[in-house]
């Protein structure tokens, strides 16, 4: 299974929608979908994560080097995580502190 | 074989049963850890007194101890299967994750830097045991240089009230 479905822009960010289990099999996946949106020139990125059933710290170290390497590009990266549910496990490592989080792409974007 | 000795059999294979367990044994591949989850969230679904976000909880644990027990028979080269037990109680479910890799000193497992210090961003791995940790209501980690055991449990909802009117 795909895990990246799709990229859109909303304003200057670009989102990518994820889906599926962000785990030690879905996580590379998205590490290259990053990696390939940032030698695009892309650094300005929105990770939609609504259709993810599952994250674990695999999913959550992929993110994290998202964030950085966008950084390093004076860029940003932002989150859509509606669910409750994954919202608990960026808590339980304190990242709610780290990401800015929005409840969909439109507000992500804006 | 006399009749007496056909009734030890008996007797030992009912000593060896044990109620409410479930035992699976994987190839140590990625491609198997969202099939350990799924099994064990359906196990858990049978205790009627588990919360689903307790039951969330345990898929995230158990996913960490199998990602960390494949990777640990990677580094080791070695092929033999992970063992995942399964123990169905009245008041908890208790899942035992057993590899035969190197082991390692959970006590040397880093501490993150506060999440607002740029240092933070520097660790992209290294969440798994502290997730285990906070997710499950016991997490025990018991480590050799010839394998690594991995006990989480989580609570049933009965069990939890019962802990906090206590």
């Amino acid at each position: 299974m795909q895990i990246v479905t799709a990229t859109h822009h909303v304003g200057d960010w670009t989102v990518v929608t994820v889906a599926g289990d962000l785990d030690v099999v879905g996580g590379p996946d998205l590490r290259q979908a990053v990696m390939r949106e940032v030698q695009a020139g892309r650094n300005r990125l929105v990770l939609d994560l609504t259709g993810v059933d599952f994250l674990d710290s695999f999913g959550l170290g992929v993110i994290v080097g998202a964030l950085k390497r966008v950084r390093l590009l004076d860029g940003d990266l932002r989150l859509v995580v509606p669910e409750p549910r994954l919202q608990r496990v960026f808590e339980v490592c304190d990242l709610d502190r780290v990401f800015e989080m929005y409840p969909d792409a439109q507000a992500a974007g804006t | 074989m006399s009749g007496g000795d056909e009734n030890a059999d008996d007797d030992m294979a009912v000593a060896d049963f044990r109620p409410g367990e479930i035992v699976l044994e994987i190839p140590a591949r990625t491609e198997y850890v969202s099939f350990v989850r799924v099994v064990v969230a359906a196990a858990a679904e049978i205790e009627p007194h588990m919360d689903v976000d307790r039951i969330d909880d345990l898929r995230v644990a158990v996913s960490e101890a199998t990602t960390n027990a494949i990777e640990a028979h990677g580094l080791r080269g070695v092929d033999d299967r992970i063992r995942i037990q399964c123990n169905l109680a009245d008041d908890e479910v208790a899942v035992v994750v057993h590899d035969q890799g190197m082991g390692f000193e959970p006590e040397e497992v880093p501490t993150l830097p506060e999440p607002d210090t740029p240092e933070r961003l520097l660790h992209e791995d290294g969440l798994g045991v502290h997730l285990m940790e906070m997710l499950a209501d016991e997490a025990e980690i018991s480590s050799t240089d010839s394998g690594t055991d991995v006990r989480l449990v989580v609570y049933s909802s009965k069990r939890r009230r019962k802990k906090s009117d206590g």
